[in-house]
């Protein structure tokens, strides 16, 4: 089958390689219609995640339909078109009984603070992809949700991350009526979270990013205020200035460790390796938002130290919520939101490009060439459906 | 009678002022709210969930120090072998709160690319970098930036040219 194949920072290509087979009797085969670039894959691509290893397919976001079931599935059957949260979780450990699905225990080996993902590495578990054209798919009874018939199937391939992981970043901020929320990051994460603040009732909702065209976008899209954080002085100074001094009420990370602003921490973190990336937007984050207010944090960051100013959400009273989304406990709601008209998570896709050319597709999000916002990949053999 | 500012235009609601914004306050209510409160017992599933089986396979899983076992379920792709394998055989000595675990996976992906031209060459596979690099869509999309990229290779090529025959 033809699958992405990570060769080493910035570069990938499509190659062939072995199909999946079942290797547990909870497993499925799943022919894959629509997988997604995410903005955290460019973590895996730039090589900043440890435990990457060279032949790996990425790809936590995709589609596609039940090929095969193994003997213990009972639930999922064949032709079944499905969508498969990013997430690997069994639903019966310590974490999933609490409904904390991001935070299986039973599907990672590699590491006890992270659940099982696919195609992020080693640290997560060691799982291929769906940037092919079939995956392995564990748990298969507990995990895939079958796509509604009214659901178009890219509104579904978004609800495997994107906008389950925005909607859990404006909800973890626990957002009131009327609360002023300031997202760092226009790309699909802060997006979605800026449209989800305005269902939680926020009053306000601004989004901070350096990009003119996705701030133009997010401005259309989400209806919100934009800042670029190049045209001001200092952004947190600047979020106080439009919060008649005190600052907001809630700040939400939607970046990560890769985040433009500072020279000092984009050498630090990203050039030198000597922390887990830049950790600018957590500054922004800390220092911006108001005393007794909530910070929420979604963007990917590695597991090696950071340095984030603790003494200052101490002092000032903070809330610090994080956490990957545990996908699966958001989708009724989502799927009613979406039927019900309120969000069209499909707008969010610039591009869809042909698995075959991965490569391209790659450069073209990481670079934010083209006004690229949301990169699809759509496998040959589901290019026809 | 004096009608005041505040009596002719009396403040409007949140919901008033954001009529415009399609699903405004939807999920106000937290009973609307999917993870509300955090931990949620028991877990909303459409139906009982046993344990999983414990999965078996010849592959060499690397296990954290911090477990007690291997997990019932993991994945087998791509199991550790040459100089890079061996690093990551070594980082799995240190627990995930040693910053040494974490480096020498760092490490050992670094060697892993270099094993991975290797494995390259010795199938008769020569890389073809450019394209790997996502150069088509760079050329497409951004000419000035490969323009510029271009003229910095030949430079650096240029220049260490001259440095060899200098040493010559």
């Amino acid at each position: 089958m033809l699958a992405m194949n990570y060769r080493g920072p910035y570069r990938v290509r499509a190659a062939h390689k072995a199909e999946p087979e079942i290797e547990h009797p909870g497993d499925a085969i799943v022919r894959v219609t629509r997988s997604c670039i995410c903005g955290s894959d460019l973590h895996l691509y730039h090589g900043l995640v440890p435990d990457t290893r060279v032949g790996t397919t990425f790809g936590h976001e995709f589609t596609g339909v039940v090929e095969a079931v193994g003997p213990a599935v009972e639930h999922l059957k064949p032709g079944q078109h499905v969508l498969v949260p990013f997430n690997i979780f069994c639903g019966n450990c310590y974490f999933c009984q609490k409904e904390l699905y991001s935070n299986c225990h039973d599907t990672n080996p590699s590491a006890t603070a992270v659940g099982g993902i696919y195609g992020y590495s080693h640290t997560t578990g060691g799982y291929d992809g769906g940037q092919a054209e079939y995956v392995r798919v564990p748990m298969a009874d507990i995990g895939p949700t079958v796509i509604p018939p009214d659901l178009d199937v890219d509104d579904a391939v978004l609800l495997t991350d994107a906008l389950p992981t925005g909607y859990q970043a404006a909800e973890m901020g626990d957002i009131e009526e009327g609360d002023t929320v300031v997202i760092f990051g226009a790309g699909p994460i802060g997006i979605f979270a800026a449209k989800s603040a305005w269902l939680l009732g926020a009053g306000r909702v601004i989004v901070v990013d350096h990009v003119e065209y996705r701030l133009d976008f997010v401005r259309r899209y989400a209806q919100c205020e934009v800042v670029d954080f190049k045209q001001v002085g200092d952004m947190a100074v600047h979020i106080k200035k439009m919060t008649d001094g005190l600052g907001a009420d809630v700040c939400i990370d939607c970046v990560g460790c890769e985040a433009a602003g500072s020279f000092a921490h984009t050498l630090l973190g990203v050039k030198l390796k000597l922390q887990g990336g830049a950790a600018i937007v957590l500054h922004w984050c800390i220092n911006a938002v108001r005393k007794g207010g909530r910070v929420s944090i979604v963007g990917v960051y590695g597991p090696t130290f950071n340095a984030v100013p603790i003494g200052n959400a101490i002092n000032k009273g903070l809330t610090l919520r994080m956490n990957q989304a545990s996908v699966k406990r958001h989708l009724p709601r989502l799927i009613e939101h979406i039927q019900a008209g309120r969000i069209r998570p499909s707008d969010v896709i610039t591009h869809r490009i042909d698995l075959r050319d991965v490569a391209d597709a790659y450069h073209l999000f990481s670079s934010k060439l083209d006004n690229c916002i949301k990169t699809v990949l759509v496998p040959p053999s589901a290019l026809a459906a | 009678m004096i009608i005041t500012d505040a009596q002719q235009n009396p403040p409007r609601s949140q919901a008033e002022r954001h009529a415009h914004i399609v699903g405004w306050g939807a999920d106000l209510d937290h009973a609307h709210r999917p993870a509300y409160p955090m931990e949620r017992t028991p877990p909303r599933l459409p139906h009982a969930v046993p344990p999983p089986e414990q999965q078996h396979s010849h592959a060499d899983v690397l296990v954290s120090s911090e477990r007690p076992r291997i997990t019932p379920v993991y994945g087998t792709t791509l199991p550790p072998k040459g100089l890079s394998g061996w690093l990551r055989r070594q980082a799995f000595r240190h627990s995930e709160n040693d910053l040494r675990h974490w480096m020498m996976l760092l490490l050992a992906d670094r060697v892993n690319v270099g094993e991975g031209l290797i494995d390259d060459l010795s199938r008769g596979h020569v890389p073809n970098l450019y394209a790997e690099m996502g150069g088509r869509a760079e050329l497409r999309h951004n000419p000035m930036g490969a323009a510029r990229k271009a003229a910095i290779g030949i430079a650096a090529l240029a220049l260490i040219a001259v440095a060899l025959k200098r040493r010559r």
